[in-house]
């Protein structure tokens, strides 16, 4: 018995058939396609994915911090079309300060947990977000432990 | 809200048996009814994901067995391929049908332990006696061939550690033949039980449409009949070369979830047998010196094995610039290894997707307008560890 298999001729087909403008760039590394959309167009784009092309799951959403290349954080989602077996990555720079990207969690209400998660960790705001509180640490807490100029040791380790 | 009663707000937890570990849940209460629920997470934040940032990746292996600690070979497995993947590298046969049957076995372990706890839950005390004692023999099992019994870490990038001992075969497929045997008790004792029947079904019963908006995987998302199991949908570990049948629930209720984990369990008894009977001879990891450790005899006898070790500890790998996501089908669901590496022999960034977090956010939609109770059902429904929500 075989099984269904990863469909990325169909993740190709997606990518040619998005707005061209809205496609900042594209890349292939492992055989996993990733496009890298502006901001502005990110609701536009991601709401084309899930009601036309069917990415219904959204699998995971983070960031990556580039410190201290600016700009520095980069929001990356994970999607995944159950029909297709298709696995796409999309790709948008946070380039205001403070870093601020378009909620998607209007679109899939997983997304909530997951911004909350990224705001917590890394400080990234989601616009629209309905209700954007730390979820795993205390809302006391200084600063967003996941950001590359934060200290492993914590936050008042004094090396003298 | 009836006007002789006023809400009541309570505290579930941080500690309490049935909360599986350290989560509070704030239930406002109208009587026994649960107006709002709200689950409070963050008390186990111990960042893995930061440390390993800090740490080769080698070095990052024995952290992923502490993710889920019911399930330590399942999240080795998920970093293992993930790294793999970013190498571009394949291991040989042997290395992969191994890697299976350990995942498996773990897959029946963390089950067991579900069934124990959640029975237990909600008041039948003797599945959990029944139950530890088989998950008593997988722990003797992975002790054998690992040394570890919770944490084996026994997989390692480009292969496994070392060769399983002599009889090991036999024994894990002595348990497999006497397995089903055994899950019969459990259904004895719940399957058909009038108490059992009436705490589960049609409790937080789940839509399609909500599964896929909560982004829900494994057992809680196949119990509203959605057959999404990565390892037919997207195999990894050669699992296309395995004949075992996916399990689906037609209600989305903790009953049918209950009898999905069930059916699990047989199949991966039968996804074990097949890989016993194919087990092929040949080397556990690959042939090359700057990714897998040289056989430790060989580091005491040998001098270029003693220096491809040392490299291999002090540097690490260095895998390509790039990045890869790997998802795996975990006995909670779907878990997700995104690494960003920089070329440097340490991972710019790791993220882990785990199951448990994202299936715990639906608790709320379940037990809002259910009575108090239910919602011990539903926190043993979802499956959650608590150190896999907060890592």
């Amino acid at each position: 018995m075989s099984g269904e298999g990863l469909s990325r001729a169909y993740v190709e087909e997606v990518i040619e058939g998005l707005p061209a403008q809205a496609v900042r760039g594209r890349t292939c590394f492992r055989d996993q396609w990733t496009i890298d959309v502006g901001a502005e167009d990110l609701l536009a784009v991601m709401t084309e994915l899930r009601n036309r092309w069917g990415f219904r799951y959204l699998i995971d959403l983070t960031a990556v911090d580039f410190y201290p290349q600016k700009p520095r954080f980069q929001v990356v989602y994970h999607l995944w079309c159950h029909a297709h077996h298709a696995l796409l990555r999309v790709k948008t720079w946070a380039e205001t300060d403070p870093p601020s990207v378009p909620s998607v969690s209007g679109l899939w209400t997983t997304a909530d947990w997951h911004e909350r998660e990224c705001y917590d960790l890394l400080g990234i705001h989601f616009a629209g977000h309905p209700n954007l509180r730390r979820i795993l640490l205390p809302e006391t807490w200084e600063g967003h432990p996941l950001r590359k100029d934060y200290p492993t040791e914590g936050p008042d380790w004094d090396l003298d | 809200m009836s006007e002789l009663t006023e809400r009541l707000i309570l505290n579930v937890g941080p500690q309490h048996p049935s909360t599986h570990g350290v989560l509070r849940v704030v239930v406002e209460l109208d009587g026994e009814v649960i107006v709002r629920c709200t689950p409070d997470i963050g008390y186990l934040h111990r960042g893995i994901e930061k440390l390993m940032e800090s740490k080769t990746y080698h070095q990052c292996l024995p952290l992923t067995d502490r993710i889920d600690y019911l399930a330590g070979s399942a999240n080795n497995l998920g970093f293992v391929l993930a790294v793999e993947k970013l190498l571009g590298i394949e291991v040989p046969p042997r290395a992969r049908y191994l890697r299976v049957i350990m995942a498996e076995m773990t897959r029946i372990s963390s089950h067991l332990f579900w069934l124990a706890t959640h029975a237990h839950d909600l008041g039948a005390m003797t599945p959990l006696f029944y139950t530890f004692r088989e998950r008593e023999q997988l722990m003797d099992l992975f002790e054998a061939v690992a040394g570890g019994r919770l944490f084996p870490c026994y997989f390692r990038i480009g292969g496994v550690a070392r060769d399983v001992p002599d009889g090991w075969t036999e024994a894990v497929r002595e348990f497999c033949r006497t397995f089903p045997e055994k899950m019969k008790d459990y259904e004895t004792l719940l399957t058909k039980n009038p108490i059992w029947i009436r705490r589960t079904r049609g409790v937080g019963v789940l839509t399609v449409d909500e599964v896929l908006d909560y982004g829900l995987s494994g057992p809680v998302a196949r119990g509203s009949g959605i057959a999404w199991d990565v390892r037919r949908a997207d195999p990894y570990c050669g699992y296309d070369e395995f004949d075992f049948v996916v399990p689906v629930g037609e209600n989305g209720d903790t009953y049918d979830r209950y009898l999905v984990r069930l059916e699990e369990m047989r199949q991966s008894a039968r996804i074990i047998m097949q890989a016993l009977d194919r087990l092929p001879a040949g080397d556990i990891a690959v042939q090359d010196p700057t990714i897998a450790y040289p056989p430790k005899a060989d580091v005491f006898t040998k001098i270029e094995s003693l220096i491809q070790h040392f490299l291999l500890v002090e540097d690490g790998i260095r895998p390509p610039q790039g990045e890869v996501f790997h998802h795996t089908e975990a006995p909670k669901g779907e878990l997700g290894f995104y690494i960003v590496s920089d070329g440097t022999s340490r991972p710019f960034r790791v993220k882990v997707r785990t199951p448990s977090f994202v299936n715990l956010q639906v608790l709320s939609k379940m037990a809002e307008g259910r009575l108090l109770a239910d919602l011990i059902a539903l926190i043993g429904t979802i499956d959650i560890v608590l150190a896999d929500v907060d890592r």
